[in-house]
């Protein structure tokens, strides 16, 4: 009936979700919304963890399919677990984020999953890469992703900047997932955040009424 | 409830835009894939937009005017297709001229949203048009009301619109307060048509900015080496 397109399974391949990562001065900031949704009419599930640890100091963040980014997370933290016994050191933030690049490049054609890499390691300190649906690697300062994430590139652009304090980012983080939250019907339930420096990783959880709240019209 | 992006028109695209052969510019609708935006003050309102006007790749104009007056007092925001926006356009101003004749008053800016909302609403499987009506009006000061495809009708204090808009939601959002006086309207929505026109390849060129009140209409144009900048990343 409709002449435009509205059903997201139309739009793009994005599905379901807001994720972001953000370096700060000494660490990085990951987090996520919690929803997990059948064509954008039912939740499946109002608590899932989409922030997922492929080593110590190394977490990402996973969008589009569910099935395809729980396969390739658990088949990378593998791969990132052999490698690093191998080299007899902790692996660089660059390592998790190629090794899921060449698994998302070679298997193009079959999985729909895109995912963005956040850590901490000793040669390049806090580090952020996205690696896209087709495979593609790229580091940026900071990222966001998913079906959520268009309502708030304006506001990332305007207020992230490259050298806030670990508070600053963690409050910048929250208000941006707040504000796809409340945009994007897909999107929804807590806010999931990984705070990871040198000293180590702090998991912080927001639930839905403790969020950030902003004039509602 | 704004306009989606990318405004395809699904009827008969017989050679496809993937054949190199033939540029897609020769088969796609002019389309005002824009970002368009109001914001209601204390005594007015501000109303804004970009100005790029697109064939498919190819931008058909670049300097635009996408704020069109309706009436001395009552403007709009123009989104979608430009035929179609235009063409409704130029009937909402026929019929409320007509109407402030006959009531020998300047018309309500209410009046004019429900006149877009009709031809919208009526024609709606016809048309791809989403529009921002705003003005002022002696009965309740400044207003925006938003006509968003399907021909929906809401008042609201601030409302983006077009392919653009959507970038900006969370900015708005989060910078918008009840209160604002004039030159924080004016600079809300210059910074967040910016950012929209940074990120939506189909909106772009200059800002156009308009802020009617009792004592008129004045319009600005802010040129592209002039937009506020933001940090790049």
């Amino acid at each position: 009936m409709e002449k435009h397109y509205t059903n997201s399974q139309v739009k793009g391949v994005s599905t379901g979700t807001t994720i972001l990562a953000a370096t700060f001065d000494g660490g990085v900031v990951i987090g996520s919304d919690s929803r997990a949704s059948i064509g954008g009419e039912y939740v499946s599930s109002k608590t899932i963890n989409k922030v997922i640890q492929v080593h110590d100091r190394i977490f990402c963040c996973i969008a589009g399919s569910l099935a395809d980014a729980q396969a390739v997370t658990k088949a990378a933290k593998f791969h990132l677990a052999f490698h690093s016994v191998q080299m007899e050191t902790p692996p660089l933030v660059i390592s998790a984020a190629s090794v899921l690049k060449e698994l998302c490049y070679k298997n193009k054609d079959e999985l729909q999953a895109g995912f963005i890499t956040a850590g901490w390691d000793r040669k390049k300190g806090a580090q952020v890469y996205v690696v896209s649906l087709g495979g593609m690697l790229v580091r940026q300062p900071i990222t966001i992703g998913g079906s959520g994430s268009t309502y708030i590139y304006g506001y990332v652009d305007a207020k992230y900047k490259p050298d806030m304090s670990r508070d600053e980012c963690l409050q910048f983080a929250l208000n941006a997932l707040s504000l796809a939250m409340g945009r994007d019907n897909v999107s929804g339930g807590v806010a999931n955040l990984a705070v990871i420096t040198e000293e180590g990783v702090e998991h912080v959880v927001v639930p839905g009424d403790k969020l950030p709240r902003f004039h509602d019209e | 409830m704004a306009a989606t992006a990318a405004m395809v028109p699904i009827f008969g695209q017989q050679i496809s835009s993937k054949n190199d052969l033939v540029p897609d510019w020769t088969s796609q609708e002019v389309s005002t894939g824009t970002t368009i935006m109001a914001v209601e003050y204390d005594g007015g309102v501000v109303i804004g937009a970009d100005s790029r006007t697109t064939t498919g790749a190819y931008i058909a104009n670049r300097v635009t005017d996408k704020l069109t007056p309706i009436h001395d007092r009552i403007f709009c925001c123009r989104s979608g297709s430009a035929a179609d926006t235009q063409a409704i356009a130029d009937v909402v101003t026929y019929q409320l001229g007509f109407h402030s004749i006959e009531l020998d008053e300047p018309p309500l800016v209410e009046t004019a949203a429900n006149l877009f909302k009709a031809s919208c609403y009526r024609y709606r499987e016809e048309l791809t048009a989403g529009i921002l009506v705003a003005g002022w009006d002696r009965r309740k000061g400044g207003q925006v009301y938003c006509v968003p495809i399907g021909g929906m009708l809401v008042r609201q204090p601030v409302s983006v619109g077009g392919s653009g808009s959507t970038y900006i939601y969370g900015f708005m959002d989060s910078n918008y307060k009840p209160g604002l006086n004039k030159e924080q309207c004016l600079e809300l929505t210059a910074a967040a048509l910016s950012l929209a026109m940074e990120r939506d390849g189909s909106s772009g060129g200059v800002i156009r900015l308009a802020s009617i009140s009792e004592d008129g209409v004045e319009r600005r144009v802010i040129l592209g080496n002039q937009l506020p900048k933001f940090s790049t990343h």
